[in-house]
């Protein structure tokens, strides 16, 4: 199997399992590098991450998606510089701090955003080898070195995709799974997939 | 007893924390200029400021609001002549009127942050507040005045 091994991970960190905080994630004990098991872990990622949850606030354009069609969010509210909105039409206008009740009301969150116009985190169209570079290299991904991009999969935002509003379908797999496929994909070495 | 500040008065309110902003505003203090449109952040008519910020509060709840500052459309101005009420009355927007507190809630948001907006900053920051009427034309020409006018003001 074609692999591609992200070098410069290698490189632009001194990560290792050992430094790892159990009380804060699932760490794999002994992993080791390994490429195969990596790739086939962030399979498991890439299904989640592209799924409407995750990928509705990760889109191409300006203008964050709706539903589990990911169409264009109503009202067209745009990202803004921060990523939380503009004018009037700022996020947490509508998005308050936990779900509004009722089919098509505002899921919520403290914090709901886009990633910030300077730094877009695009999931929206990419492939699974682009996804996979992305998400390692700190210069697109919100400069997150390893250990704080193992950490983010128990942001709260992260895991507010499990507690979607009314009517809105969860990720494929449970925080749970998603959480121990992320890690298993980062300490076996981060490798993308091939292109 | 809950506090709620609305336009720079305090009342202490015998509400539940989990009931919208807009009953307490509407129901409990008499302040009826805020509108109720369709209950599920999608019209606009029931903007109100929380700390500067133009929210629904047809999905805010009373509790989100303590300890902020709140204003109504009743708030915006001494005398009804903030430069957007000033405008709206000037080019007589409204048709039947329903949506315009929300409008000029929105409106005066849109002024804060963007003092000289285009007709495309309009229509990103309106975007939200829907007109049965179709007054849309109206509103983008009187937030130009409105903008002409701020200036004026500051000048």
């Amino acid at each position: 199997m074609a692999l591609l091994f992200v070098s410069a991970l290698a490189m632009a960190f001194s990560f290792s399992t050992g430094k790892t905080n159990e009380s804060e994630y699932v760490a794999i004990r002994g992993a080791k590098k390994d490429s195969v098991a990596s790739v086939k872990a962030f399979q498991k990622v890439y299904s989640v991450l592209m799924s409407p949850r995750c990928m509705n606030c990760h889109p191409i354009g300006d203008v964050p998606l709706q539903g589990e069609d990911s169409h264009l969010h109503q009202m067209m509210p745009q990202r803004g510089k921060d990523g939380k909105g503009l004018y009037a039409m700022k996020c947490t206008n509508c998005h308050q701090p936990e779900n509004t009740p009722g089919l098509h009301m505002p899921p919520g969150h403290p914090d709901w955003h886009l990633p910030p116009a300077n730094m877009k985190m695009v999931f929206e169209g990419k492939t699974a080898h682009e996804l996979a570079k992305q998400l390692i290299d700190p210069n697109q991904n919100g400069h997150k070195d390893l250990k704080k991009l193992i950490e983010h999969a128990d942001d709260g935002l992260v895991k507010t995709g499990w507690n979607p509003g009314q009517g809105l379908k969860k990720p494929p797999l449970s925080h749970k799974e998603f959480k121990k496929a992320w890690i298993e994909w980062i300490e076996k070495g981060a490798y993308a997939p091939a292109p | 007893m809950i506090k709620l500040t609305i336009n720079g008065k305090e009342h202490n309110l015998d509400a539940d924390p989990e009931m919208p902003l807009l009953w307490a505003i509407r129901d409990m203090t008499g302040l009826t200029g805020t509108k109720f449109g369709c209950g599920v952040a999608q019209c606009g008519a029931c903007m109100v400021h929380l700390d500067g910020d133009a929210v629904r509060s047809c999905v805010t709840k009373v509790k989100r609001a303590v300890g902020k500052h709140i204003i109504t459309i009743e708030g915006l101005s001494q005398n009804n002549n903030h430069p957007v009420q000033q405008a709206w009355a000037e080019i007589d927007v409204p048709q039947c009127g329903y949506c315009h507190s929300g409008q000029i809630m929105a409106a005066v948001v849109l002024l804060r942050d963007n003092p000289n907006p285009t007709d495309a900053d309009i229509d990103v920051a309106m975007a939200g507040n829907i007109c049965r009427c179709g007054t849309y034309l109206r509103i983008r020409k009187a937030i130009h005045n409105a903008a002409e006018l701020q200036q004026k003001t500051l000048k």
